[in-house]
Parts: structure tokens; C-alpha cells; sequence
């Protein structure tokens, strides 16, 4: 009998666990914006910066740099739109070159896309909302 | 207990046959492009020759505007593959592959890349060192060369591989994003597409084979 109580008591301790370890740390918007952000990443962003944002050597800078993001992160919408010209400098390193801009997308898919990165790359829990991209690209430089 | 001679023999025999088995299923590449035959006569007989499709003579000049030519890889088992250093679309994942690549045999002799720009506008000899340099090259082993247009885009047709000044593409030029296998005698022995990871795992696998031949 008390051999079923600890082993009982044992097995929904183990399962809490598991249901909070599930549990996502972000909302279900900024999930589904982060879902829809990856395949728009796939097509314009993943070719130079990386299935993982790793970047590539010198080249191109990677999109993992946690402060850059954070600092940056008003200014994020204007760089996917319209590109930028360095030097910048990125995890300690100055990347020097052009990126191109996407004067193609429109503010939901960038949206969509800078979730992806900052969620995924980057450690914020945030949805990047259309109106953080309408503020940011109405104050580009 | 007595083992008779039958015993040893069907032994022998299955073990015969096992080595024999494993002997002629190690895989060798095939030899791609056309191909012609070539009669000629040796002590009376008529002998018929393969001319296999091989990589013509070339001369480029290097990142360090030094010139290359088909010499650089003589006795060397080389990738090839076309490209520019602005190039927004598949480049930067083909590079991204090939350096894997290039990683993994780096400063052994038997292998070396040779990447062609077919930006011949833009891309000089400083353009591609810079490119080279931040892309992480660092040896000679992997040349990116530049040349006029009629020899890259002549090259690149031997290669079997596709580049066309195309306004409308990304960048300005439309290519195909292959690697190309070439072994010591100049012949293609593969073709794989750089952007494709299942292909570029097959890359390795075939450097492999083609380098226990030689």
C-alpha cells in the first residue's frame, strides 16, 4: 500500500514535469509569427546567413549576436527592407560589405520574419508586431 | 570427429565466393559527357580507344593575379564550380558547402577547388582575394579565378555546367549552382548541386572513392 502511494506520488510528480517543460515560453502568436517568419527566412535570408543564422566566415555577419539584437532591435525592420552598408560590427568582429535590401516585403512578412530571428536566434519571447515594423521603418536613417 | 576434404573444400568454396563478392561491389564513379571511339591498328589489328570528354587546356588569372592553368592540377582530384562574389542567391550556400568541403581536405595535395567568376565586369583579382580571404581560405589550395568572357562562359561548357549574362536574374547573372567532380585525367566524374545537402553529402562520399582509385 504505501509502496503505491510513493510510486504514485512519484510518477505525477514526473509528469508535472514533463507538462511545464512543455509548456512554450512564448505566446501562440509569436509561435505562429516565428513558423511563418522561417519559411520567408528560407527563401531571402538563409543563402548568406545560414539555416542556423551561423553567417558565413567573413563574408556575412551571423544573427545570433543576443545584444545586437536587443540594442538594435528598433532598427532591425529598416535593415531587412532596405538593406545596409558597412562596417558593423557583430559578435567582436567588423563585417564590411553591403547587404541588399527586400524592398519586396511587406510589413507582415518582415514581421514575421524578424520574430523568427529574435525568437529563434536571438533569446526575446516578443512578437516583432507590424506596428514595431511601421515605427521602425518611418524612423530610418 | 573426422573432418573430410568435403567439408574443407565448401568451405574454402563459400569463402571464395564471399571475398568475391565484396571484391566486385567496391564503387567506382562513371565517366560523364560524351564520348567518341577512336580506331587505330596495333601489329595488324584494328584496336578500338574511348575518347572520353575531359577538360580542355585553360589559363585564368588568380586572386593574387597570378596566371592558373590546366598545369595547377595535373595528378589532382579537383571540385570546380562558377560563381560571382555578389551574388544574392545560391552562391553564398554553394560556397558555405564547398568550404566544407575544402575544410576537410585542407593541405592534403591529392585535392584542390577551383572556383570561376563569371562576374568578369566586376570581380578583379583584389575583389576575389578579399572574397577569398573573408570566406576563410587561406591556403592555395582553392583558386578563384577570373578570365575574359568568351573563355569563362566556354569553360563553363565544358564543365557541362549552365552561366548566362541574364539581366533579369538575381545579381545579373544566372548559373547553375554545381559542383563538379573532375579527376586527375580532366574527366567529370560527378556533378553535384551546391545547394542541395543530400547532394553535397554525396560529394563527400564520392571524393572518397575517387581519390582510393588513383
Amino acid at each position: 500500500m504505501r509502496n503505491t502511494i510513493f510510486s504514485l506520488a512519484g510518477i505525477s510528480i514526473f509528469l508535472g514535469m514533463l507538462i511545464f517543460s512543455c509548456q512554450p515560453n512564448v505566446s501562440i502568436e509569436t509561435a505562429q509569427y516565428a513558423v511563418n517568419g522561417q519559411k520567408l527566412y528560407t527563401t531571402h535570408c538563409q543563402s548568406c546567413h545560414g539555416s542556423k543564422g551561423e553567417g558565413l566566415g567573413m563574408l556575412y555577419p551571423p544573427l545570433t549576436d543576443t545584444t545586437y539584437l536587443q540594442q538594435n532591435r528598433e532598427k532591425l525592420a529598416c535593415i531587412v527592407k532596405n538593406g545596409m552598408t558597412g562596417p558593423v560590427e557583430i559578435g567582436g568582429k567588423t563585417f564590411e560589405g553591403d547587404m541588399p535590401g527586400n524592398p519586396q516585403l511587406t510589413n507582415v512578412d518582415i514581421a514575421y520574419i524578424l520574430t523568427y530571428i529574435t525568437t529563434t536566434f536571438g533569446n526575446s519571447t516578443e512578437t516583432y508586431t507590424q506596428e514595431d515594423v511601421k515605427s521602425s521603418l518611418e524612423n530610418c536613417l | 570427429m573426422k573432418l573430410n576434404l568435403k567439408t574443407y573444400l565448401s568451405a574454402f568454396a563459400l569463402s571464395a565466393t564471399f571475398f568475391a563478392c565484396s571484391g566486385t561491389s567496391e564503387k567506382k564513379l562513371p565517366i560523364i559527357g560524351e564520348r567518341e571511339t577512336e580506331e587505330r591498328i596495333v601489329d595488324g589489328k584494328t584496336m578500338v580507344d574511348t575518347i572520353y570528354h575531359q577538360i580542355p587546356a585553360f589559363t585564368f588569372i588568380n586572386q593574387d593575379s597570378v596566371e592558373i592553368t590546366d598545369k595547377n592540377f595535373d595528378n589532382k582530384v579537383y571540385v570546380a564550380n562558377f560563381f560571382f562574389t555578389h551574388c544574392p542567391s545560391i552562391c553564398p550556400t554553394m560556397q558555405r558547402n564547398l568550404l566544407k568541403v575544402y575544410e576537410k581536405y585542407k593541405g592534403d595535395e591529392r585535392v584542390a577547388f577551383l572556383s570561376h567568376s563569371i562576374d568578369f565586369k566586376y570581380d578583379s583579382p583584389s575583389v576575389l582575394k578579399s572574397y577569398a580571404q573573408k570566406l576563410g581560405v587561406t591556403n592555395e589550395q582553392w583558386q578563384f579565378v577570373t578570365g575574359n568572357k568568351k573563355d569563362i562562359y566556354g569553360i563553363a561548357d565544358k564543365y557541362l555546367v549552365y552561366t548566362k549574362e541574364d539581366e533579369n536574374a538575381p545579381g545579373g547573372y544566372d548559373h547553375q549552382s554545381y559542383l563538379v567532380l573532375v579527376d586527375p585525367q580532366k574527366r567529370i566524374r560527378g556533378a553535384y548541386d551546391g545547394t542541395n545537402d543530400e547532394q553535397v553529402a554525396q560529394l563527400f562520399d564520392d571524393l572518397t572513392i575517387l581519390l582510393k582509385e588513383q
